[in-house]
């Protein structure tokens, strides 16, 4: 997994503390600033219109705890914990 | 001229599989595409002004990029050089509309006439949805078409709008752009250089889509035919903006969504929560209860799938039965009656005897997937199939796969990615399916005392079943984790699953969807079983010897001629137990069976057992017929006391005997990891459309089996356990 530090680098200065979408508590929102996934995995959350600047909302784990649903663009999507620590969020105002 | 083609688009859950079997009836057929796993379907519709229509229903997809074969269906459609769509129709849901604008926006891109069918329309308005339909065509330039499609509401609107678009010369093109940034617009300028040359686009609208085609698609794509040229322009372009800091991929798909968004400003109002689907949430996701449900749901799902298909199995076995006996009773027995009986007869009735199964599991299925729960099963497990590589949606094809792998393999479809669905059809022969339970009970009630109780509360034979079942799941798990990591080489497959809104299933398509299982069953993987079934009849059927058919009319006549009666019926069935017997050991097969001894012996097996293992090809459970007819019963199944007691007595020609508690587990453990089955290799080959996985298939289970029951035998027969 990249840490935060490394993966800074490639971007301007952090003005808002990111945290990683996987750490937002159920119920909450956040909109999206980075994927830092690999290709194929971001290409098809893009798609999905899972993109920087999207608000999403966690709305559940699974009753094992893993993977998260997710609420974008009015429908529910499914990631693994995997997948969300890798996605950059800042609090949604 | 050929009939114009229409090709039907939309995400998954859109409701696009309803329309077009609304559009074509259900005559649809699996369309015929070399390389691809899961084929689309084909149908045909009559539109009066013009004609026979072919309809493509393409796999639903949240969008045109296409990184494997099966995504590229639609591309060639619409931008290939082959056969080219005359029109599409993008099935869109009306409640999730900006994504599935997504995928109709890079339809529009291409040129091709579009009619966008908007579907969920009365639940999106029951929700409290305002959606300006009228406003939203005129953005787009575009006819859009709501329907309902339990009621078939708007469907007349629909065919005659395509009645329009198809008609030559009115075709209207929709000119729909998007706008990309400057810097965007000039990383690309080597992709259109090398798509102007290798593609030869027809017009200004086809260039640009290929453009942004090639720069989503290719890089870790397995396409086989994109032009060298066109590779290393998009690998020119990538470093090119990575360079100014940018990402290509999330340029492009971030202009489509700021047009979608744009195109939907004060068209379509906030979306209302669904209430129905957050409170039936609540609980089949609650963390008690949904596992509660979950349980209870797969426990259904296979008990009734296990058990349900009986009554019909056994009414498809007795329908052969007869139709053999009146062959029996009317043709003169010789090798015609024989092939018509044993071979044809049996193998058509090989084939019919899944077809219960098949239907009953995809009724389950479709209701599933239909209502949506299917992708909450998929939510709820994929941590445990997660931890072994496989994907949520790889469950219920693996639990299947108990009952029985031919049905599994074809729920297989649901999955996606062709890997993944490729690791999951390749794992799941091991599970153990129905049909090796009745060698388990004859191995069992051969060498075990079947009920002495271990532990207090265990009988030996629940705990060798137990054992055996647990082995399967042991074994097809390590499969996919260890072909993820070899043959079929990938990471860890990312979930990206859409949990859709409850519905509720329509029954007519399930009904629609069912046939068209079955049907596709039928004709592809029952051509196949039945011709191996036949293959299978030859090798146990000949050569037939001329000496042993008049040392049998010898005895025959002998009988008859000194005794009478009851004494005489008794000696007949005797002498043609004795006879089968003889045959069999004659056949090609049994004499396999002698040349394949020493191979057998180190796993404890005669050659009286190799012939039962080549019989069960047929099917697992005939291993214990073809071993009756070796030892000279009849008829036998697994709880035929004489065929024990014969098992039980046999020995090897320096006296051991034959089946001891550990040659009977080796036994056991052979038939759980060997593929024995040709159905399933057959279905394998048509649903991966090739053989060489199923031949990969059929000799990395069967190498496996051996070696397992090799070191088993030699080390139990080391130790003295079980000897």
């Amino acid at each position: 997994m990249l840490s935060l530090a490394e993966s800074a680098v490639s971007t301007p200065p952090v003005r808002i503390v990111a945290t990683p979408l996987a750490a937002v508590a159920d119920g909450n929102s956040a909109i999206v600033r980075r994927l830092i996934l690999p290709r194929a995995t971001a290409r098809r959350l893009f798609e999905m219109g899972l993109l920087p600047g999207t608000r999403v909302r966690v709305v559940r784990r699974a009753p094992l705890g893993d993977p998260i649903e997710l609420r974008l663009r009015n429908y529910s999507l499914s990631i693994r914990r995997e997948e969300a620590a890798l996605i950059e969020v800042e609090p949604a105002v | 001229m050929s009939a114009p083609l229409v090709l039907l688009a939309g995400n998954p859950n859109s409701g696009k599989t309803t329309l077009f079997n609304r559009l074509t009836g259900s005559r649809a057929k699996v369309a015929n595409y070399p390389g691809v796993t899961v084929s689309p379907f084909a149908g045909t519709l009559r539109l009066e002004a013009v004609g026979e229509v072919d309809v493509l229903d393409l796999p639903g997809t949240y969008s045109l990029s296409a990184r494997s074969p099966d995504e590229q269906i639609a591309v060639d459609a619409l931008l290939g050089q082959g056969r080219r769509a005359d029109a599409v129709v993008v099935v869109s849901d009306a409640s999730a509309l900006a994504r599935n604008l997504y995928l109709a926006l890079q339809v529009l891109e291409t040129g091709v006439p579009t009619i966008i069918a908007m579907t969920m329309m009365d639940e999106a308005r029951a929700t409290g949805l305002a959606l300006d339909t009228v406003r939203l065509a005129e953005r787009l330039g575009v006819g859009i078409v709501e329907i309902v499609a339990s009621t078939g509401e708007g469907h007349e609107r629909l065919v005659q709008a395509l009645t329009a678009a198809l008609k030559p010369g009115a075709a209207h093109k929709p000119r729909v752009q998007t706008p990309l940034a400057h810097e965007v617009e000039e990383d690309l300028a080597p992709i259109a250089a090398a798509v102007t040359s290798t593609l030869a686009p027809r017009s200004d609208a086809e260039a640009r889509a290929l453009v942004l085609w090639a720069a989503l698609s290719v890089g870790d794509d397995e396409l086989a035919r994109v032009p060298p040229a066109v590779r290393e322009a998009v690998a020119a372009a990538r470093s090119r903006a990575e360079r100014r800091g940018a990402d290509l991929d999330l340029a492009i798909v971030e202009s489509r969504y700021r047009l979608i968004d744009r195109v939907l400003e004060g068209v379509c109002g906030p979306v209302p929560v669904n209430a129905r689907t957050e409170r039936i949430d609540a609980v089949l996701t609650h963390p008690i209860a949904g596992l509660i449900v979950f349980v209870i749901v797969m426990l259904s799902v296979f008990q009734v799938l296990f058990s349900g298909a009986e009554p019909a199995v056994a009414l498809i076995e007795s329908a052969v039965g007869a139709v053999q006996a009146w062959i029996a009773a009317t043709l003169p027995a010789g090798p015609l009656a024989s092939l018509l009986s044993q071979g044809i007869v049996a193998g058509v009735g090989n084939v019919v005897v899944f077809v219960p199964q098949i239907a009953l599991l995809f009724l389950f299925i479709g209701f599933l997937e239909d209502s949506g729960y299917l992708a909450r099963v998929a939510f709820v497990i994929d941590r445990v199939m997660g931890g072994v590589g496989l994907h949520g949606k790889a469950f219920v094809p693996m639990l299947s796969g108990f009952a029985c792998a031919i049905p599994a393999v074809m729920a297989t479809r649901t999955i996606e990615s062709r890997k993944d669905r490729l690791i999951t059809m390749l794992a799941l022969p091991f599970t153990s399916c129905s049909a090796r339970l009745p060698i388990y009970l004859l191995v069992v009630a051969t060498v075990f005392n079947g009920e002495a109780p271990v532990l207090g509360v265990l009988s030996v034979g629940a705990l060798v079943l137990l054992s055996m079942y647990s082995l399967s799941v042991i074994a097809a798990l390590s499969a996919a984790a260890v072909l993820r990591r070899t043959v079929l080489k990938a990471p860890r497959p990312t979930l990206i699953l859409e949990l859709p809104p409850y519905r509720r299933p329509q029954f007519r398509n399930l009904a629609v969807n069912v046939g068209q299982q079955v049907r596709s069953f039928l004709v592809e993987a029952g051509t196949v079983i039945l011709s191996l079934t036949i293959i299978l009849w030859v090798l146990l059927s000949y050569p037939r010897l001329a000496e042993t058919t008049e040392v049998f009319a010898t005895r025959q006549a002998e009988a008859t001629a000194s005794l009478s009666g009851e004494a005489l019926e008794a000696r007949r069935a005797e002498l043609a137990s004795a006879e089968a017997g003889q045959r069999l050991r004659e056949s090609v097969a049994g004499r396999l069976g002698h040349v394949l001894e020493p191979a057998l012996e180190p796993l404890g097996f005669d050659w009286r057992i190799g012939i039962g293992i080549l019989g069960a090809f047929a099917a697992r459970e005939v291993f214990v017929s073809t071993l009756g007819i070796v030892f000279d019963i009849a008829d036998a199944d697994e709880s035929n006391e004489s065929l024990r007691q014969a098992l039980k007595h046999a020995t090897w020609p320096d006296g051991r005997r034959l089946l001891t508690p550990l040659s009977g587990v080796c036994l056991m453990v052979f038939f759980v990891l060997a593929c024995q089955c040709m159905s399933t290799l057959g279905v394998v080959a048509r649903e991966s459309r090739s053989w060489k996985w199923p031949l990969f298939l059929f000799s990395y289970m069967t190498v496996l089996a051996y070696v397992v029951t090799l070191i088993l035998y030699q080390t139990g027969q080391a130790l003295g356990i079980g000897v």
